[in-house]
């Protein structure tokens, strides 16, 4: 018997990450300052990217591949990582719990994340969803002595593990029909035998839907998003809105423009209604909120209508605009957390948006942050979420679609009003309670890159568009 | 071509951005600091836009003071300005503007002054880019990006109702540029993926998108004009904001919009436009009218204001929509014209509330005995805003319903019966404030400072300048305005022209 040893350097990221996840995670039992801990993750998450460039190729006998798209989920992944970790360490101690485990959690999870972005099996993808989902879901439940953040953790373990068993399903289903679980020999089998309009193809792609919506928070499954977020600790909401958020997009893209692409009318049919559905939901509900983490969790059910119709376009311009907008995504929602989580203090929990009652005459600059992170979120330019709304609204009017970016941009001005009501609050109002800020020195490293990030991309997205576009050429 | 060495339309946006970016750096208590560099950046911003007025060549239609930079190669964008003889005196109003703004607001803002003038010198950068910008997304981006310091402007220093106010000027207006927003993307993909609006000018268009293009436009125009029905945001803005929010909308903002159709619908739609006159031109009457008789019943001094500005734009866009040289030229003259009236009169207010913090009619009468100076000032606007001969709101109005006559009959008629409320309710106005007996309140009140005046003065030297030799003004706009009217009118509608011309002829 002869083993031949595979190509490790596709894979190279995940295996140093989790050698590095591995380390934390002994590392927290002999460092006392869980500080140092902090550090150790953010530079070798820092210094692991580097090594993102250089890994390139399939691996595993095609079940692994490490190409542009996958790579640029990767970086979101890591910056993910780091902005959350650096609004994470003066916030954990705040609430108590400050552990080490915090640490390796997130890097297990991300692990999760990056294997969701370079699966070309469907068992490896499942693989990496079940280590994403496990990971956040303690995360969740991080702050154990709340009631609230174990509501969430347990919601959120239910409501997953029922998504994971419809995914399970869809697998099957593809199993039985086609006999492989290769993402590439689906498409070939698809395309060769003419499935196109197979009924039990269809179920398979709507369980898909299922499972991956719920990992995106796409309405109608929905649920879980605003009641996890709420529960949460700030800094892993943040992480959750971000992180998880795109691995479902990565793996929606890479299988439905894969595997399911000569299904496309099909499975259109039923993404455009859950993408309508999806920013009907978020922005509406999301006006009545007055708890600003059920705020952003609307929020975030919102713009992941908006990125649906990145797929839904089903072309290259698409899958493009879709990272982008990620990515600005990632900048500007971890921005936003990130003074949410300055008015969490000893014995206050900052989080009815009424705590943001003149913000501007107590905290000038938090507030011109928060304004900044809140008029990108509504599209406003000369910030990032802009740019992000314009390409995803191009490509889809490029692909025929203006019906369906008219009804989005109707839906984007009405969610200006609850952006503005934070802005409102902040400027508009005078102090009613006096508002002490938890500062950091890592919090306000974490404000300074995502508000530079926000309004450089705003301003001058030359260089993120190409690099996104260079990401998708080899797709 | 730009006739200069320097890139004069950049220095002019970003001035007034430099200048609130030192702002920002002061300390917060140095608040007279702050006032004095607004001051200095707005005179400065000011002077240097004089050189369009000195070195505009006036005898042709192209772009001058050109600028182009690639931008976002990906896009095709390009960072492209320029101004012709339609957005040029806009530019001009807007540098004037915002050295008023900044004098009328040195006493009466007294909060977070600093960001005050941030703001201010904010909304004049974008409000000039908007002017300026050659490029559809260019365009786009300073025209939405203003809303931000205008909702501030708004929303922080405004009267007692002004969150409301705030919220429903940005939602209105965001709304209608949403729908822009399609309509641009769309117009991109049909013209060969450029934002070039020269570029885009020289394509022709189907028939059927031309019509949902129109519409698009007009969502985000109109609801700029503001033109009837979609005019319910402005008088909650104008009166809520405070005195220099009030001008800025009143002499610059709301003439973005029908600096809109004549820069983008008009020329790009030819067709669509010409099919769309009776509309537009219905809408026009209803809102010259209704905006009038409106006014009558008004008992506050700022919504009256306010009112009276849907119906000067309602005149606006009929001389618009008349499609052709009176028409048009009339239509941008008043455009200037209802700047400078319009926003005297609001500064005017402004000055008087800041003596007596109340706007209600009512509390007003006999003002006259108390301030002499400032009711000489109050009466030459008033008469202006009426259309008297010799101000220049009489040679706005006399071209614009021209036009309208040789457009279409009944809607100069219609329009002509707007003027005639429209000195009803001025001159009842200057009654009840300026003469009938003293109100025992307003004894004692101080006459103008000089700084007051300083701030009048210039709009009362436009209103006869204006008046009296409106070439001065007119004649930046022959050539370029000829020249949309025969991108607008080619293949079709000749007819109209040559009635225009006959006209024109026999009036010189």
């Amino acid at each position: 018997m002869n083993f031949p040893l595979p190509d490790l350097n596709p894979v190279m990221p995940e295996i140093l990450m989790t050698a590095l996840a591995l380390i934390v995670l002994l590392l927290d039992l002999l460092i006392r300052k869980k500080e140092v801990v902090a550090l150790i993750s953010m530079a070798g998450t820092a210094l692991i990217g580097l090594s993102l460039f250089t890994s390139s190729g399939i691996t595993f006998g095609g079940m692994y591949i490490s190409d542009g798209y996958s790579t640029f989920f990767k970086i979101i992944f890591f910056l993910n990582v780091i902005l959350s970790i650096l609004i994470s360490i003066k916030y954990i101690a705040v609430e108590k719990v400050n552990y080490g485990e915090y640490y390796s959690l997130i890097l297990f999870s991300t692990i999760g994340m990056m294997i969701m972005a370079s699966a070309s099996d469907l068992i490896v993808l499942y693989l990496g969803l079940e280590l994403m989902a496990l990971s956040t879901y303690v995360l969740a439940g991080f702050i154990r002595h709340r009631l609230k953040s174990t509501e969430s953790a347990l919601k959120y373990f239910l409501l997953g593990a029922f998504s994971s068993a419809f995914l399970l399903y869809g697998i099957s289903i593809i199993y039985g029909l086609t006999g492989t679980t290769d993402i590439k020999a689906i498409a070939a089998f698809i395309a060769e035998k003419g499935l196109a309009g197979n009924l039990a193809l269809l179920l398979s792609i709507s369980f898909f839907i299922v499972a991956f919506g719920f990992k995106i928070a796409a309405a109608p499954f929905h649920m879980w998003a605003p009641d996890v977020y709420e529960g949460a600790p700030t800094s892993v909401t943040a992480f959750m809105s971000v992180g998880p958020k795109a691995a479902g997009f990565a793996v929606l893209g890479r299988v439905f423009l894969t595997a399911f692409v000569a299904a496309k009318v099909d499975w259109a049919l039923i993404l455009i209604p859950v993408a309508i559905l999806t920013m009907a939901v978020g922005n509406i509900i999301a006006l009545s909120q007055t708890n600003i983490k059920r705020m952003l969790a609307y929020s975030s059910i919102a713009h992941a209508g908006y990125a649906l119709l990145g797929i839904i376009t089903a072309n290259g311009e698409g899958l493009a605009s879709m990272m982008n907008y990620l990515m600005i995504y990632a900048f500007m929602n971890i921005g936003a957390f990130a003074v949410i989580i300055m008015l969490r203090s000893e014995g206050f929990r900052g989080e009815d948006i009424s705590d943001y009652e003149g913000l501007s005459k107590t905290h000038p600059l938090a507030a011109m942050l928060m304004l900044i992170f809140m008029f990108s979120l509504t599209g406003i330019p000369p910030t990032a979420g802009f740019i992000g709304k314009f390409y995803i609204f191009m490509a889809a009017i490029n692909a025929g679609y203006t019906w369906l970016v008219i009804v989005a941009v109707i839906f984007s001005a009405i969610s200006a009003y609850f952006y503005l009501r934070i802005v409102m609050y902040m400027y508009m109002r005078d102090p009613k309670t006096d508002v002490v800020l938890t500062t950091s020195f890592s919090n306000g490293v974490a404000l300074g890159i995502t508000a530079v990030a926000v309004l450089f991309i705003g301003v001058l997205p030359s260089a993120l568009l190409n690099f996104a576009k260079a990401a998708i050429a080899g797709f | 071509m730009n006739q200069l060495s320097y890139p004069i339309l950049s220095m002019i946006i970003f001035l007034p951005v430099l200048g609130s970016l030192v702002i920002l750096i002061t300390r917060r208590s140095w608040e007279t600091v702050a006032k004095w560099i607004a001051l200095a950046t707005s005179i400065g911003t000011f002077l240097l836009s004089l050189t369009l007025f000195t070195d505009f060549d006036k005898t042709t239609h192209k772009m001058q003071f050109v600028e182009k930079h690639s931008w976002i190669p990906n896009w095709n964008i390009n960072y492209y300005l320029g101004v012709d003889g339609i957005s040029v005196l806009f530019v001009l109003l807007s540098t004037l503007t915002a050295i008023l703004c900044v004098l009328i607001s040195w006493e009466s803002i007294t909060k977070k002054v600093k960001e005050f003038y941030i703001a201010i010198l904010l909304t004049t950068a974008f409000m000039i880019g908007v002017f300026c910008s050659l490029d559809f997304f260019l365009f786009y981006l300073f025209w939405e990006a203003m809303l931000i310091p205008m909702f501030l402007i708004i929303g922080v220093w405004g009267g007692p109702n002004r969150i409301y106010a705030a919220i429903k000027f940005f939602l209105y207006t965001l709304v209608g540029s949403v729908l822009m927003l399609v309509g641009i993307i769309v117009l991109y993909f049909n013209s060969g993926n450029t934002f070039d609006i020269l570029t885009m000018m020289t394509m022709k268009y189907p028939y059927t998108m031309q019509m949902w293009l129109f519409w698009a436009f007009f969502a985000a125009f109109a609801v700029k004009v503001p033109m009837w029905p979609v005019h319910t945001w402005l008088p909650d803005a104008h009166t809520e904001a405070p005195t220099a929010g009030s001008v800025i909308l009143a002499a610059v903002l709301i003439k973005m919009g029908a600096y809109g159709f004549l820069r983008f619908s008009l020329p790009l739609l030819p067709e669509a436009s010409r099919a769309m006159t009776p509309v537009m031109l219905t809408l026009s009457v209803i809102a010259i009218i209704y905006g009038a008789v409106i006014c009558l019943a008004q008992t506050d001094l700022k919504r009256l204001i306010a009112y009276s500005s849907v119906s000067h734009m309602g005149f606006v866009t009929l001389g618009i929509f008349a499609l052709n040289t009176q028409g048009v030229e009339g239509g941008i003259l008043q455009m200037l014209n209802h700047g400078i009236v319009t926003g005297a009169l609001f500064l005017s207010v402004g000055i008087v509330y800041d003596r007596t913090h109340t706007r209600q009619i009512a509390d007003y009468g006999g003002l006259a005995t108390e301030m002499p100076i400032y009711s000489a000032f109050f009466m030459v606007f008033t008469l202006s805003a009426i259309g008297l001969p010799a101000t220049n709101g009489f040679v706005g109005e006399i071209l614009i319903l021209l036009g309208g006559f040789t457009a279409n009959k009944l809607a100069g008629v219609l329009a002509c019966t707007g003027i005639i409320i429209g000195a009803g309710y001025m001159l009842w106005l200057y009654q009840r404030v300026f003469f009938m007996e003293v109100n025992p309140k307003l004894h004692a009140l101080s006459d103008m400072n000089i700084r007051e005046t300083i701030t009048l003065l210039p709009m009362l030297i436009l209103v006869f300048w204006i008046g009296v030799y409106p070439n001065s003004y007119l004649s930046f706009l022959h050539v370029s305005v000829q020249h949309l009217l025969e991108r607008v009118n080619a293949g079709g509608g000749t007819q109209e022209l040559q009635i225009a011309k006959t006209i024109l002829e026999v009036i010189r």
